[in-house]
């Protein structure tokens, strides 16, 4: 058990070292959710004035989004690292030595959480600065960058699963458009009582990224609102075990036809 | 002889693009999916800021947001060539097209005249798909011709820009490079209320945004109430002479490097 923490630490390190490599991919991550949660919330602000609607400014309800959205690049990267490390063949030179294999996935997991974490810093420290304050207080700090690794940990754990599946980088990329869907099929851009298409609020309430954008949402413009949040860990969590069996079951399948 | 040899290399460029477009999913998949997220997202799950005072847009919501999204796509489908080409580099294929090609400028061609072709199938099944979400159009023949040619245009420009970032780099890590300006043009317009309803930052950026008039234009096209299409073609086909020459140094600079 200790060994495997150990191995775990070196290949989280391993991770981290190499995402930090690849600038762009971090910029990218760290940029581009930011951007869009400036665009739309700069375009949406009218929305603030429609009856019923949660906040005062559509930038405090918006701020939930980049939190999910970088989540869901640093998971997407990590699993495509893992797709690399299965196509050059670590992950079987990796079986041949005393090191399990099994920490190669989660130092890829928990460095995505690594660095879902440190966007969210990036993320809360922008929105203060633009003038978003935290209904939870700072309690709801800690809260929000556990779900944050959360989000990560849960996209990143699907990744891994299809990476370990398919064993190429490629076909994890073609996740990335069915994270997107995940996250624009949401209650992302407006709460779900004043989404006026029924087909569409059907979606949201089934989709789990719903729970997990409204979970820090409630932390940012209602305080503490525990159904939210159990939703949101509730939701993340599940998302996180059933896609780790789900990798579990692609590793052994894997391993044996090594 | 030179006109011919252009054509004939754009034709082979081309023939090779349209071919590798429609025979690989995980290149037509991903040119599909995000204008139809963004369609189905925005027109699904913010039609309620229709009910904001000063909306006045009688096609509808649906109609109102397809005229982005056709003009996104269009831009984006052109941003795709870019990372054609510089998949080509790192394959080295592009540097053997460029040995082989008696008239170099065809290339460029063949790369946008294949974008075109893609982008024509990807708006169509948006276009019906927008049709099944109840979108009206308003606007008779001559307008969606109008609306159709605005959009060609739209994306020639963008396989312009892509291709000249893809010819100076010659990496796909440059990927970030292409999407990110044309993101933000895109999105610092008027993409969720009409422009008279823009407040703050965002109206003054989408004041001298070039995207602005031909976002509205599209919209008056599709509204059958064509006002400043003259003025939207004009935009566009500056943006064209400049991003032509763009290209061209481009295609220069990879001769360069040889």
């Amino acid at each position: 058990m200790t060994a495997a923490l150990v191995q775990a630490t070196y290949l989280t390190r391993r991770a981290l070292d190499r995402a930090i490599r690849q600038p762009g991919h971090i910029f990218f991550a760290l940029v581009f959710p930011m951007v869009f949660l400036f665009v739309v919330s700069g375009g949406l602000d009218r929305a603030a004035h429609l009856p019923g609607f949660p906040a005062d400014s559509f930038l405090a309800f918006a701020l939930a989004i980049p939190f999910v959205h970088g989540g869901l690049f640093v998971a997407i990267n990590a699993a495509v690292e893992l797709g690399r490390d299965i196509e050059t063949g670590f992950l079987n030179r990796l079986a041949l030595t005393p090191a399990r294999s099994v920490p190669l996935v989660l130092g890829h997991l928990l460095a995505a959480a690594a660095l879902g974490v440190g966007q969210a810093l990036v993320y809360l420290g922008v929105g203060t600065l633009a003038g978003v304050r935290l209904e939870s207080g700072l309690l709801g700090v800690p809260v929000i960058l556990a779900l944050a690794a959360l989000a990560s940990l849960a996209f990143g754990s699907l990744g891994t699963a299809i990476a370990l599946r398919t064993g190429n980088s490629e076909s994890v990329q073609g996740l990335f458009p069915v994270f997107f869907v995940a996250l624009f099929l949401s209650s992302m851009v407006m709460p779900r009582h004043l989404i006026e298409a029924d087909w569409f609020r059907a979606i949201a309430t089934l989709n789990p990224v719903s729970y997990l954008i409204e979970g820090l949402r409630s932390l940012v413009i209602a305080g503490w609102d525990g159904q939210a949040l159990a939703l949101a860990f509730g939701c993340g969590t599940a998302l996180v075990a059933a896609a780790l069996a789900a990798s579990a079951a692609a590793f052994g399948e894997r391993m044996t036809r090594t | 002889m030179s006109g011919a040899g252009v054509v004939s290399v754009a034709r082979g460029v081309a023939w090779r693009g349209i071919h590798n477009a429609f025979t690989n999913p995980a290149l037509l998949v991903p040119a599909l999916m995000f204008p139809m997220i963004f369609f189905v997202g925005f027109a699904g799950g913010v039609a309620r800021i229709r009910q904001v005072p000063g909306f006045d847009y009688p096609p509808g919501y649906e109609a109102f947001q397809f005229a982005f999204v056709l003009l996104q796509s269009a831009a984006m489908g052109g941003v795709f060539t870019g990372f054609g080409i510089a998949r080509d580099f790192e394959h080295g294929f592009a540097r053997r097209l460029m040995l082989a090609a008696p008239r170099r400028s065809g290339i460029v061609l063949g790369y946008a005249a294949a974008t075109m072709v893609r982008w024509l199938f990807v708006i169509s099944v948006v276009f019906v798909v927008g049709l099944v979400l109840g979108m009206q159009v308003f606007g008779g023949p001559v307008d969606l011709l109008g609306l159709l040619v605005l959009a060609l245009f739209v994306n020639f420009a963008g396989a312009l820009w892509a291709t000249g970032v893809a010819m100076r780099v010659r990496s796909t890590q440059a990927g970030p490079f292409m999407q990110l300006p044309i993101f933000l043009l895109l999105f610092l317009a008027p993409v969720f209320v009409p422009f008279q309803l823009l407040e703050g930052w965002l109206r003054s950026v989408a004041t001298l945004n070039p995207f602005t008039p031909l976002l509205e234009a599209a919209r008056s096209l599709l509204a059958g109430a064509p006002t400043g299409v003259g003025v939207a073609f004009l935009a566009v086909a500056g943006l064209v002479v400049a991003l032509s020459l763009w290209a061209l140094t481009g295609l220069r600079s990879a001769e360069r490097a040889g």
